[in-house]
């Protein structure tokens, strides 16, 4: 028992949980799985959801996937990937029906798309089939908390700054009700999100310069008393 | 006809997979940095979805479906919760098939698609065009025609977006917004334009 905790507490395991969280995040700096992160985050209820949905698809399908990466074939390593993930999903979208059924109806095919969602195919395909399960799990909520962190942040400048609630509770009295908030309308709708993790992103890489791309073509700085035409 | 047509209008422009549903998004941000590449892409999803489309839609009608096995005598049966398997394995074996006869018959479009074709698997509008036509219950024909505006949609929308990239990256922007943060917000202004088809009641 004893090993098993020195296991999940050793230094590598603390690397894969935090390294996704803003160091090395899937969604500012890896780009995978955007669809979700903007479709589903005009309520912090669907949203959080969705990241719940997402950690525990990818923890399960890395280990699941790592627990078996000695016996699957080069070639077909793809499909069996998907299968498993798919059946994981299958759970989860069943699971949404029966506890969750409103919500499940908001996601309507977002669920059904965590199967293509780039996290869980690319964990899977660039950490699950080079570890051990433990790692490879540890890896996958590391990777899905690092999604759920921007889900979250959008969802709640999204849902706040739009309809002045967050999770359904009324957080800014909204003008129509006798109260000073007038909502803001492009919040609710698609290009905010847009808007919004673009925005991230330039935070981000501002705090972190590392991450920054480089120009293709650079605005040439002319330096005094050099250049000959006058 | 009428309605085929609306329908068609409105997978492209209201409902468009890219920018309003923010499907493929990956893909869409990855390959959107020359306007050639692009729309390689996008003739190529074009054509995936237009054959998986239909294809599932059959399979889903004739298998899956509450009762859907009454032709065999079997009733009371209903394996639509198998949707998300069957779908998924069904673009990537027709994906796969796809890429063997464009390499036997078409050599040249099967190269100028290159590595695009068997990444278009694991692009999510594809299963996304499925999926809608799943939830919103489309006939055969309309599932043809839903095919074909869904992926033409989402080739226009690439092809638009890469366009943009090519004239961006001549502009003077801020260190940490360079690259993926500009191209966000882009796609944010596109989106925009792309509401104003919205109100349009077919």
């Amino acid at each position: 028992m004893s090993a098993i905790m020195s296991e999940i507490l050793n230094d590598e395991t603390k690397k894969v949980l935090i390294e996704p969280l803003v160091d090395n995040n899937p969604i500012t700096l890896q780009v995978l799985g955007i669809c979700s992160a903007l479709a589903v985050t005009s309520q912090m209820s669907t949203s959080l959801i969705m990241a719940l949905a997402l950690t525990m698809v990818t923890a399960c399908s890395s280990a699941a996937i790592s627990a078996i990466r000695n016996h699957i074939p080069g070639s077909i390593r793809i499909i069996v990937q998907m299968t498993i993930i798919a059946s994981l999903v299958i759970v989860v979208d069943q699971i949404l029906k029966a506890f969750a059924y409103e919500v499940s109806k908001q996601l309507s095919v977002f669920v059904g798309l965590i199967i293509t969602n780039c996290i869980v195919m690319g964990r899977a395909e660039g950490y699950a089939m080079k570890n051990p399960p433990l790692a490879s799990f540890m890896d996958g909520i590391g990777n899905g908390l690092g999604y759920s962190l921007i889900l979250i942040t959008v969802s709640f400048i999204r849902e706040s700054l739009g309809s002045g609630k967050l999770l359904g509770i009324e957080v800014f009295k909204l003008t129509k009700d006798g109260g000073w908030y007038d909502p803001n309308g492009l919040m609710l709708l698609p290009p905010s999100a847009f808007f919004i993790i673009g925005l991230i992103i330039w935070g981000v890489r501002q705090w972190k310069p590392k991450q920054a791309e480089t120009a293709d073509f650079k605005i040439m700085s002319i330096a005094h008393g050099e250049g000959g035409h006058h | 006809m009428e309605a085929y047509i609306s329908l068609f209008i409105k997978a492209v422009f209201i409902e468009n997979l890219a920018l309003s549903f923010f499907l493929g998004m990956c893909t869409f941000i990855a390959v959107s940095k020359k306007i050639s590449t692009a729309m390689g892409l996008g003739i190529a999803v074009m054509m995936v979805q237009i054959i998986t489309v239909p294809a599932n839609n059959f399979i889903y009608h004739a298998l899956l479906k509450e009762d859907a096995l009454s032709w065999m005598g079997i009733t009371g049966v209903d394996l639509s919760f198998l949707a998300l398997l069957s779908c998924i394995g069904v673009i990537a074996a027709l994906v796969q098939i796809l890429e063997m006869i464009l390499d036997k018959f078409f050599p040249a479009l099967y190269h100028a698609l290159g590595i695009f074709l068997p990444l278009i698997t694991v692009n999510c509008a594809i299963l996304a065009g499925s999926l809608f036509m799943i939830e919103r219950d489309y006939n055969l024909p309309e599932s043809v025609v839903y095919g074909v505006g869904s992926g033409f949609g989402w080739a226009l929308a690439i092809t638009v977006m890469a366009g943009v990239r090519e004239k961006l990256k001549y502009s003077d922007i801020p260190a940490g917004l360079q690259g993926l943060g500009i191209t966000f917000i882009t796609a944010g202004l596109m989106s925009l334009g792309f509401m104003a088809f919205s109100g349009i009641q077919l």
